[in-house]
């Protein structure tokens, strides 16, 4: 599953913040996920229950924050949702915009002109938040 | 806080496990860089090293038409498995493009290059060859950040116009201390000692040249008819410069 390399780079990098806090025990991770990446989250919380069995962010509890993804056209100034669009794909398409989100710019124009020229105004990327 | 990207841990602990990593480049088009790319790939995984060809030139890659990549299946397993072309792994973003234009800005570019290096799992190799994107942009800047082991093979034609953007990328490199293994001439027309010249003028190996070869285009598709080729006897001789001192 493409959700265990991310939630093992999730892993390694809560633990390096971890240690740079000097925590002995972490209870809470939250992490930011944008809509673009198109996670399975379900996939994804239990691959990184299974990475975190043994370290200190054992049994944390998971926060997903997730990030309607809007886009804003720089040819035009469109801004648009996303998921409106993404639902129009067909599954091969969603499944190359889950490894690789930029392929947006191959399967998805915006919905005023046409363009492929187009960014990101949020809900793109995962991130690691926090840790408490 | 600000919000940790947690690719950029993953990215140095994939690349752990990689021995050497080859950023074959040119800051110039059309000089050859992924036929080389290709070739030093093939050759040196006919020496029986564990060897893999990234392919990111995402705005005009072309090594799959080199390898002959068809009927892509991919598999996962903590991450995405690279194809597996008789022993060589192989990555191309065209496994996820549908053969497409793929046009987007650098900040994003830098990000699907990111994606690319994080989710693409290699496993242990000896060599990776990274067919480099073009120019000195973003992109480049992202590979040199992150992969600090990366050893520069510099492509360049017998032109005095690839060589006037080439010197800069030299130049470039040799200023943020980046090592260079030295450049290859290719497509060789003639006996002058331009690039020769150049190449002490800059303080680099010349690693030697490679003919023009009007049929070379024959030859892709078929891996075994290239590696037995006579562009692979010239460049077997580069190779064995850069392995000397490898292991």
């Amino acid at each position: 599953m493409h959700e265990w390399a991310l939630a093992d780079a999730i892993v390694d990098s809560s633990l390096r913040l971890a240690k740079e806090r000097g925590l002995k025990k972490v209870n809470e991770i939250f992490i930011r996920i944008g809509e673009v990446n198109n996670i399975d989250l379900d996939a994804f919380n239990f691959a990184l229950s299974e990475i975190m069995k043994g370290t200190i962010l054992e049994n944390s509890k998971i926060t997903f924050n997730v990030i309607e993804a809007t886009l804003k056209c720089n040819n035009c100034g469109f801004i648009f949702n996303y998921k409106n669009e993404f639902d129009k794909l067909s599954p091969d398409e969603k499944e190359s915009i889950h490894f690789i989100p930029e392929t947006v710019h191959i399967y998805i124009r915006c919905p005023n002109c046409k363009s492929i020229d187009f960014d990101f105004i949020e809900g793109r990327g995962i991130f690691l938040e926090d840790i408490k | 806080m600000n919000f940790l990207d947690p690719r950029i841990d993953y990215i140095k602990k994939r690349f752990e496990k990689i021995n050497r990593v080859i950023g074959v480049s040119s800051a110039k088009g059309g000089v050859g860089k992924s036929t080389i790319s290709t070739f030093i790939s093939l050759l040196l995984k006919q020496k029986g090293l564990k060897t893999g060809l990234l392919d990111l030139d995402i705005y005009g890659p072309s090594t799959h038409v080199i390898l002959g990549v068809k009927n892509i299946k991919l598999n996962e397993n903590y991450g995405v498995e690279p194809l597996k072309i008789d022993n060589l792994k192989y990555f191309s973003s065209i496994f996820f493009t549908d053969n497409k234009p793929f046009l987007m800005r650098g900040d994003e570019l830098s990000d699907a290059i990111l994606e690319i290096l994080t989710i693409v799992n290699w496993e242990e190799l000896d060599f990776l060859v990274i067919d480099m994107p073009p120019g000195f942009g973003e992109p480049t800047l992202d590979l040199l950040r992150l992969i600090k082991k990366i050893e520069f093979l510099i492509i360049t034609n017998p032109s005095i116009i690839s060589l006037e953007t080439v010197k800069k990328l030299i130049l470039t490199l040799k200023e943020g201390n980046y090592k260079i293994l030295g450049l290859i001439e290719n497509m060789k027309i003639n006996d002058n000692n331009l690039i020769i010249d150049s190449c002490e003028e800059l303080k680099i190996n010349y690693l030697g040249s490679v003919p023009f070869f009007y049929d070379i285009e024959a030859l892709f598709g078929n891996v075994d008819m290239m590696i037995e080729s006579n562009v692979s006897l010239y460049l077997d001789k580069v190779l064995n410069k850069i392995l000397i001192n490898s292991f």
